[in-house]
């Protein structure tokens, strides 16, 4: 199968590679997938206390539009609120990334890493949490 | 200079050696007759050159060359073999005995004949890829007309004791069939001594052209029959109709006469580049040979790097020819069912790459491999978080992963 150019391009130079500090109460993770089934991401955001992302970071164990999937997460994710934030359609990444059908998924857990991380922020702070949608895999 | 990508997949198929392609062109140009034509010189040369390729083949594998009947390819002879005993003798017994391991068009032909009444016996291997004999044995019975099993796998490349098993079935009168494709051209394979009844063998995965294939059919002690699959003139002793494909066919055998003058020496060569790249590659932390290491083809390596994902992976070593273990096509991922059947995880699986040496493989393309994969599985860890939660020591079997 043939990856588009910007897939190769986040794999190869993937942005944001790393590590929060999960204990501190400005940091939300979100760690979604499986081993067994050949993908889990983990998205990180640091939060202001304007509710705006000011860092993101992920590791990604996977394909590589699961690699590229996440690493485009990170950088959509800089600048926005944690409300802009849940913006981030899955299919917005597909398109960004020319995914094919078969790797529609991991744009999917690309989305439930961004939702999954900013829920652990808000109970971190005791903010309400938003319903995650069920998992379209 | 090497030219990448270099080529490590010789187990899904084989560079065709350039003096097959010598001897084949005569037959695609002025020796263009029909084999079956009995008329006119251009029947006879093309005849000829079948009966020279039959006598190669058969010197291979230790047969007579009335045994060999030639085919498209290994797919057809594992049909034609499983079907066409089953259909040949169920009046004698219905049970056949293969493993989980064996190729798709194994499998696939007992799931066929399954819904014809037959009663298959899919036996699990040991944990090194190996069938234990005596489960073999104990899964025997008068209604056993046909024990198949694979010579050396596909994947993991672990020789099968092929003599024990074609005992025991012989002991309780069923015939052996063996899918040999990875093995003949690679390691002696004699069908006398190892008391195989049928063999199915492949032109391109020994330097041959695609295509054509052949399967063997015992002739003697005992005699051994196949019903055809296909309705036709009658070539190939009846078992298989269809006009012979004679570049194809001439291909085949000198394939396999180079196979029976440079096999020894080519096995120590491979085996030594293997131990090589194997011995390098398993200096990575959490990487682990899959398969028994005595009882195998010397050309066959299959590695599972722990933490980073096959197909990650092989896209990090895009200047190499390799296959994975895992096959991330679908939302639902479908791990190796080989690698699935000796026990391993799913995520060690997935984690898999297969590294198939050949005849055109050289010291500096093992070398860059080596170097090569060095590099993917550590930038793929970098990126990885459960190499990250290994390297923290938290046990990720006891992480609830959300379920998708």
């Amino acid at each position: 199968m043939a990856y588009s150019d910007k897939v190769i391009d986040h794999y190869s130079n993937p942005r944001n590679v790393g590590t929060l500090d999960k204990s501190k109460k400005s940091v939300g993770t979100g760690l979604v997938g499986a081993p067994e089934c050949g993908d889990v991401m983990r998205l990180q955001i640091e939060v202001d206390e304007n509710h705006m992302i000011t860092d993101a970071k992920f590791k990604t164990f996977g394909c590589g539009s699961a690699i590229a999937s996440s690493s485009l997460a990170t950088e959509w994710l800089k600048g926005r609120s944690i409300n802009d934030a849940l913006e981030i359609d899955n299919m917005d990444i597909v398109e960004e990334l020319a995914l094919p059908p078969v790797k529609i998924h991991c744009s999917v857990l690309a989305e439930d890493a961004i939702k999954s991380a900013i829920n652990d922020y808000r109970a971190k702070n005791g903010l309400p949490l938003f319903e995650l949608e069920k998992s379209h895999h | 200079m090497i030219k990448t990508p270099i080529y490590l997949d010789n187990n899904a198929t084989t560079q065709m050696d350039p003096r097959v392609l010598e001897a084949m062109i005569p037959y695609f140009t002025e020796k263009f007759g029909n084999a079956a034509s009995r008329n006119h010189p251009y029947g006879w040369v093309a005849e000829e050159g079948v009966d020279y390729a039959r006598e190669q083949v058969a010197k291979l594998i230790g047969a007579n060359e009335k045994e060999i009947i030639f085919t498209s390819g290994a797919t057809e002879s594992d049909n034609l073999a499983i079907k066409g005993v089953y259909e040949m003798y169920k009046d004698k017994g219905n049970h056949i005995i293969t493993l989980t391991t064996e190729h798709k068009a194994v499998l696939d032909a007992c799931k066929h004949l399954e819904k014809q009444g037959a009663n298959i016996t899919y036996l699990d291997v040991e944990s090194d890829g190996l069938v234990d004999l005596q489960k073999l044995e104990a899964a025997m019975t008068p209604q056993t007309i046909l024990v198949a099993i694979m010579y050396a796998n596909n994947e993991i490349g672990v020789i099968q004791p092929v003599k024990q098993i074609a005992e025991i079935a012989h002991k309780f009168g069923a015939l052996f069939f063996t899918d040999a494709v990875q093995a003949v051209g690679k390691i002696p394979v004699n069908v006398i001594e190892d008391g195989i009844d049928l063999l199915a063998l492949s032109g391109h995965k020994m330097y041959g052209p695609k295509g054509v294939g052949a399967l063997y059919v015992r002739r003697k002690n005992p005699r051994v029959k196949v019903t055809s699959q296909m309705d036709g003139g009658g070539h190939e002793r009846g078992m298989r109709s269809g006009t012979l494909n004679v570049p194809g066919i001439v291909g085949l055998g000198k394939a396999c006469e180079l196979c029976i003058d440079e096999m020894a020496s080519e096995a120590i060569r491979l085996s030594g580049l293997r131990d090589k790249l194997e011995s390098s590659l398993s200096e990575l932390e959490e990487s682990y040979v899959n398969g028994n290491v005595q009882h195998r083809l010397p050309h066959t390596a299959n590695i599972s790097f722990k933490y980073v994902e096959g197909e990650g992976l092989m896209m990090a070593m895009k200047d190499m020819a390799v296959s994975s273990g895992s096959a991330c096509t679908s939302a639902s991922l479908e791990p190796s069912y080989v690698l699935k059947s000796l026990g391993l995880s799913d995520d060690l699986a997935h984690s898999s790459i297969r590294f198939g040496l050949g005849r055109f493989s050289t010291e500096e393309e093992v070398d860059f491999a080596i170097e090569n994969t060095k590099k993917a599985v550590l930038h793929l860890r970098e990126l990885s978080p459960l190499w990250e939660m290994f390297k923290e020591g938290i046990d990720l079997d006891s992480i609830e992963w959300a379920a998708h």
